[in-house]
């Protein structure tokens, strides 16, 4: 009987459209609560500040994962040269900071165009990007992002940018850039752009990933969102359908860069001195992006955003604890490995599904008898 | 004028001729039938028709219009959809997403109506949830609208894919196999389900199918493909009667 009535909700539901899912919602309800009880600490003082240095970063690599997974989980290429994307909105972006630092004094004002020039560059950076690549497949599709992330990295390491009255000077040799009495190196090959102007707060990043959580959320429920996870789960079919693969792919791959823009732009801007590393902007930044989306969970925003903060705040917070600091990466490596086995494990996953049976069984009880 | 035509329509690969010479006219709200020995070339035909084979040979037309040499997205709005012989659903959707990506080109809003949930986005979501709805209605899947297309089972899986091509609002309809894997009862619910959808939805329908008693039981006319070539051709009866016909099927 119970069973039957929730059938008859369950229909009078599919017709009604809801603006937002109900995991969606659970999602940002952790994301603000994990915002206002660490803004209440920092505020209050009790946290530390190595604890509160974390914050900002932490912010970066949430919207990369969630950025990520937007190709990896829901398109179904993988990418490599995320990294190469954030590059290029921080040092676009920090460019642009520290060039109007005093013409526009209004600190929001120019952050926020620091933002959505950094995102548009790396938009484009996308798009110019994926039209030869995105015809690549698989593993051919990885190895090409992966050098284009190197190419850009290997760019801004010998790219020399100064400006004097004349305008702008560019070179790829610092001797020969011509500079007058009066000019000022802005982008300064290896050592980068310095005196940016450290206007990142935890407030903003968190803005930025809940406006990032929802444009995913939202796009991934919506018409566009299908014939994207459509060409994912079977190319030949989508086309039969009339789904435009190329199209879609395309502005996978640029929403995604848009986003690593982003997270590049305030990741730059919560240093004072921006230099493009290995560590950073290098291959070993986009592999542990994809760590973060694949122990996430491919296609599960949620999983995306816990993976990425526990597994960046976790080495960095073993580092302030005494003995255990020593075996930081070997407990990294181990919690990999739990994760890895609680995702996929047979075993657990059976035991996962067996919960939500049960309570998924619960609420048709409550909503049987409610009715 | 007929609606589908098909002149000289031919692929080689390499030195193979998969398909060669075929010839077919088709009347609208025809349900025509497609037989022959595996590998004899059938599912070649379909997959030159939506756009996966480029012919190298020969030229066909929808409607008076040439889709020789168009992708398959493009054919498929010019109205030519098609089911799969090996199921290709979109495993993780739910059913009612299935239909819902074949109505992507019938019922459209923007991208960002979509992200921004605009007016557009509201409206347009809840007409395609009805007409998916009914939709899954006419194949009795309504019932099992928000399970994962990969739980169904073998039967509805068939049937859903049936109702999301039909979802694409398609003139010509090409069924690769229906009844592949169902027992009696079920070949002959959905003999009378491919009657119902080529009356309520104005199709022509073209199908492959080895189950003879489906073939028999709709198809007023059939070729007969063997080694690519068109072996016979005809009224249903006639065909499945003549010697050379029972020869490729049965041997000597």
């Amino acid at each position: 009987m119970a069973i039957k009535t929730h059938s008859k909700l369950e229909k009078k539901n599919t017709n009604t459209v809801k603006p937002f899912k109900g995991k969606d919602l659970i999602t940002y309800l952790i994301v603000v609560v994990f915002f206002t009880v660490f803004q209440v600490l920092a505020s209050t003082g009790t946290l530390k500040n190595s604890l509160k240095a974390l914050l900002v970063p932490i912010c970066v690599q949430v919207i990369l994962a969630v950025s990520l997974n937007l190709v990896v989980g829901f398109l179904g290429e993988l990418s490599l040269g995320h990294a190469g994307f954030m590059c290029v909105g921080a040092f676009t972006g920090t460019f642009f900071s520290v060039l109007m630092e005093d013409v526009i004094t209004v600190v929001w004002v120019r952050f926020a165009c620091a933002f959505v020039i950094g995102a548009i560059a790396a938009a484009i950076s996308g798009i110019l990007i994926g039209i030869p690549v995105l015809r690549l497949k698989g593993d051919y599709l990885a190895i090409v992002t992966l050098a284009f992330g190197e190419i850009i990295k290997t760019i801004v390491n010998a790219l020399y940018i100064g400006k004097d009255s004349n305008g702008f000077h560019m070179s790829l040799d610092s001797s020969k850039l011509g500079m007058g009495t009066d000019g000022q190196i802005i982008l300064n090959g290896p050592q980068g752009i310095s005196g940016t102007p450290k206007n990142s707060t935890f407030l903003i990043g968190f803005i930025l990933v809940m406006l990032v959580l929802i444009i995913v959320n939202n796009l991934m429920d919506s018409r566009t969102g299908r014939a994207i996870m459509s060409i994912r789960d079977n190319r030949i079919a989508a086309e039969s359908v009339g789904i435009d693969i190329t199209k879609y792919k395309l502005m996978v791959f640029t929403i995604s860069a848009a986003m690593a823009g982003i997270a590049g732009v305030l990741y730059s801007h919560n240093l004072s001195k921006l230099t493009a590393t290995t560590a950073n902007f290098g291959y070993t930044m986009s592999i542990t992006i994809l760590v973060y989306v694949v122990l996430g969970g491919m296609g599960n925003v949620r999983g995306s955003v816990i993976a990425a903060t526990i597994l960046y705040a976790l080495p960095e917070l073993l580092r302030g604890i005494g003995d255990l600091s020593s075996y930081r990466m070997l407990i990294y490596s181990i919690l990999l490995i739990l994760m890895m086995i609680f995702n996929n494990g047979t075993y657990f996953v059976s035991l996962r599904e067996e919960i939500a049976y049960k309570f998924k069984n619960k609420k048709t009880k409550t909503a049987g008898e409610a009715a | 004028m007929a609606l589908l035509e098909v002149k000289n329509l031919g692929i080689t690969f390499g030195g193979l001729h998969a398909v060669d010479n075929f010839n077919l006219t088709l009347e609208k709200g025809a349900l025509y039938g497609l037989i022959g020995p595996n590998g004899a070339g059938k599912t070649t035909v379909f997959n030159l028709l939506t756009g996966v084979y480029a012919p190298t040979t020969g030229t066909f037309y929808l409607d008076g219009k040439e889709l020789k040499g168009k992708k398959p997205a493009e054919i498929n709005k010019a109205g030519i959809a098609r089911t799969f012989q090996n199921i290709r659903l979109f495993k993780n959707l739910s059913v009612l997403d299935n239909v819902k990506v074949g109505l992507h080109n019938q019922m459209k809003y923007s991208t960002i109506e979509g992200i921004f949930r605009l007016p557009g986005f509201f409206k347009t979501e809840k007409k395609m949830n009805e007409r998916a709805m009914d939709l899954l209605k006419v194949f009795d899947l309504d019932d099992s609208a928000d399970t994962l297309a990969s739980n169904l089972p073998y039967g509805k899986q068939r049937k859903l894919e049936i109702a999301r091509a039909i979802a694409t609002n398609p003139k010509l309809l090409l069924l690769d196999e229906p009844a592949a894997g169902m027992n009696p009862n079920e070949t002959k619910e959905l003999m009378e389900t491919i009657h119902f959808i080529r009356d309520h939805f104005d199709l022509t329908v073209l199908v492959i199918e080895h189950d003879m008693s489906l073939v028999s039981g709709i198809c007023e006319e059939i070729t007969v493909l063997n080694f690519g070539k068109e072996l016979a051709k005809g009224n249903t009866a006639d065909v499945l009667k003549n010697p050379e016909v029972v020869k490729a099927y049965l041997g000597e």
